[in-house]
């Protein structure tokens, strides 16, 4: 089993002010993560850092083994950014012109859209159930509308690892339900997923794994390994964690 | 006389074609720098290149040749300032530009004050232009509306979201700076057109007059063009027939276009 993330004592933080503090951690091909915390915890400058947007200050990170500042194979990441909050709505782009973004993933100059291309586009349309809304403008969608395009914009060009931070704002549970059981299947066939959440209600039954974080790493490991932690059970308090483990892995 | 008649007065030809391209590609830089937030960056400039162009003037060189390249390390340093520095874009413009204008006037004063060169250059003069400069305004604007073409996606998510391009392969530093650098080649060459005082216009009004329209990409950045070339065009042959200044008459109407867009669009939205 390969690795594709990794981080060796990485510090993360925005201009010389780290919010998380030396996170070794490694996913494997295949994998599912649950990364949760509460507001202001790190998780963003960590999917930040991961991505290469922020560099770390200390320590180092990789992506599918290669050095995430000289990382070039773009194609295989899918990310969903928290776009909702600093979305400009008079931003001239119709539905289509912002999912078929994503194809651009990894390609080379010159960058032109191909016959494949309008293919994939149609499919991820139809995969979130937005293909009457192609050519609306994207400052005219209510904030469902708008999540499922980034997230169609996200799985576009089939990634082989997605990275989601807080997908599931905006949408509603019918919405939620139907991404979920897409995660799943593409979880299936090896895509490697990163779910970070602020909401730890969140946790997935497919989930592999649990990163939960609060300026340091406080736990990860397995859903198991999470309902059998005293630190999980000191942080949350154990009726949340009897009834989270309660739900989702089983009542073990 | 015949509107179509001052056609065949070859300044009124070299007026529209160096304005047409010059103006078509502003237009388009202009919608990228609208949305970024950097409208300004024309403003600022082109007060650079008025440093540039003093400076010319007092070495007794070509002006222009010695604005572009003084223009174009203004970009850049802009440039640097925002992205390493904690100096938000508005602020960099700013600065760069107050430091271009108060060398161009520390320069004018020891040349022996104000000459009428510098005033031309603050109000522009496109009836003005001669075969050299139309030549260089024509191949410029070629060569910076290739690049943009072949760029357009990168500038496109960019724009849109510079960290999530980051993430789709985009080097986003390296089409900063060529991006930059063109917008200060553009400023220089249009300063011709209508001047230091009003370059930003040339920049900002089409693409804002098509923000109001547009409901696609695509269809921001012709529309774009279409109404800068439009202003243009209508601009040199009314200033001319009015006997009035033609940058500033290219300038109103870009507003005239614009107010016209914001009218129609608040029209269909009360409907």
């Amino acid at each position: 089993m390969s690795v594709i993330v990794s981080f060796d004592h990485a510090n993360i933080g925005y201009l010389a002010h780290p919010v998380l503090k030396d996170v070794t951690l490694r996913v494997n091909d295949g994998e599912f993560l649950l990364v949760v915390g509460p507001n202001g915890s790190g998780k963003s400058a960590f999917v930040k850092t991961l991505l290469g947007i922020i560099p770390a200050m200390g320590g180092e990170v990789r992506l599918f083994g290669e050095r995430v500042d000289r990382f070039s194979d773009w194609a295989n990441i899918g990310y969903l950014p928290q776009s909702l909050h600093d979305f400009n709505p008079l931003f001239p782009a119709t539905v289509e012109e912002i999912v078929s973004m994503g194809l651009m993933a990894g390609r080379t100059f010159p960058k032109r859209r191909s016959s494949e291309d309008r293919k994939r586009t149609d499919e991820a349309l139809d995969r979130l159930g937005i293909a009457d809304l192609r050519s609306e403008p994207i400052g005219t969608l209510s904030g469902g509308q708008l999540q499922r395009t980034f997230l169609a914009r996200t799985i576009v060009h089939h990634p082989s690892l997605i990275v989601l931070d807080e997908p599931n704002t905006g949408l509603d549970s019918k919405t939620r339900e139907q991404f979920h059981t897409y995660l799943e299947e593409m979880n299936g066939k090896k895509t490697t997923i990163i779910y970070i959440t602020h909401d730890i209600s969140e946790i997935h039954d497919c989930a592999t794994g649990l990163l939960y974080i609060d300026q340091r790493v406080l736990f990860h490991g397995t859903l198991k390994e999470f309902c059998s932690s005293d630190e999980m059970e000191e942080t949350l308090g154990a009726h949340l964690q009897h009834h989270l483990c309660q739900e989702h892995c089983g009542g073990s | 006389m015949d509107v179509l008649s001052l056609l065949q007065f070859g300044f009124i030809q070299r007026a529209i074609i160096a304005g047409v391209f010059m103006a078509f590609l502003a237009a388009i830089l202009g919608v990228f720098l609208v949305l970024r937030k950097l409208s300004l960056i024309g403003d600022g400039l082109a007060h650079v290149s008025f440093g540039g162009l003093a400076l010319g003037l007092t070495l007794g060189l070509f002006p222009t040749f010695i604005a572009l390249p003084v223009a174009v390390l203004g970009s850049i340093l802009i440039l640097k300032l925002m992205e390493r520095t904690r100096v938000y874009g508005d602020a960099a413009i700013g600065i760069v530009s107050a430091v271009g204008v108060s060398c161009g006037v520390i320069l004018a004063s020891v040349s022996g004050g104000f000459n009428v060169d510098l005033m031309s250059y603050l109000f522009g003069n496109i009836l003005a232009i001669t075969q050299g400069e139309l030549l260089l305004a024509v191949l410029t604007s070629i060569v910076a509306i290739a690049l943009i073409a072949a760029y357009a996606k990168d500038l496109f998510a960019m724009t849109f979201d510079a960290s999530y391009a980051r993430t789709i392969g985009v080097r986003t530093s390296r089409i900063d700076t060529l991006f930059f650098m063109m917008t200060a080649v553009v400023v220089v060459l249009a300063i011709q057109l209508v001047g230091v005082l009003l370059i930003s216009a040339l920049l900002i009004l089409p693409a804002t007059t098509a923000l109001q329209l547009a409901k696609s990409f695509r269809s921001a950045i012709i529309l774009s063009a279409i109404f800068a070339v439009m202003s243009v065009i209508a601009g040199v042959f009314v200033s001319f027939l009015l006997n009035i200044p033609t940058g500033a008459t290219i300038v109103l109407m870009s507003f005239v276009a614009f107010v016209i867009a914001a009218g129609t669009r608040a029209f269909f939205r009360q409907r």
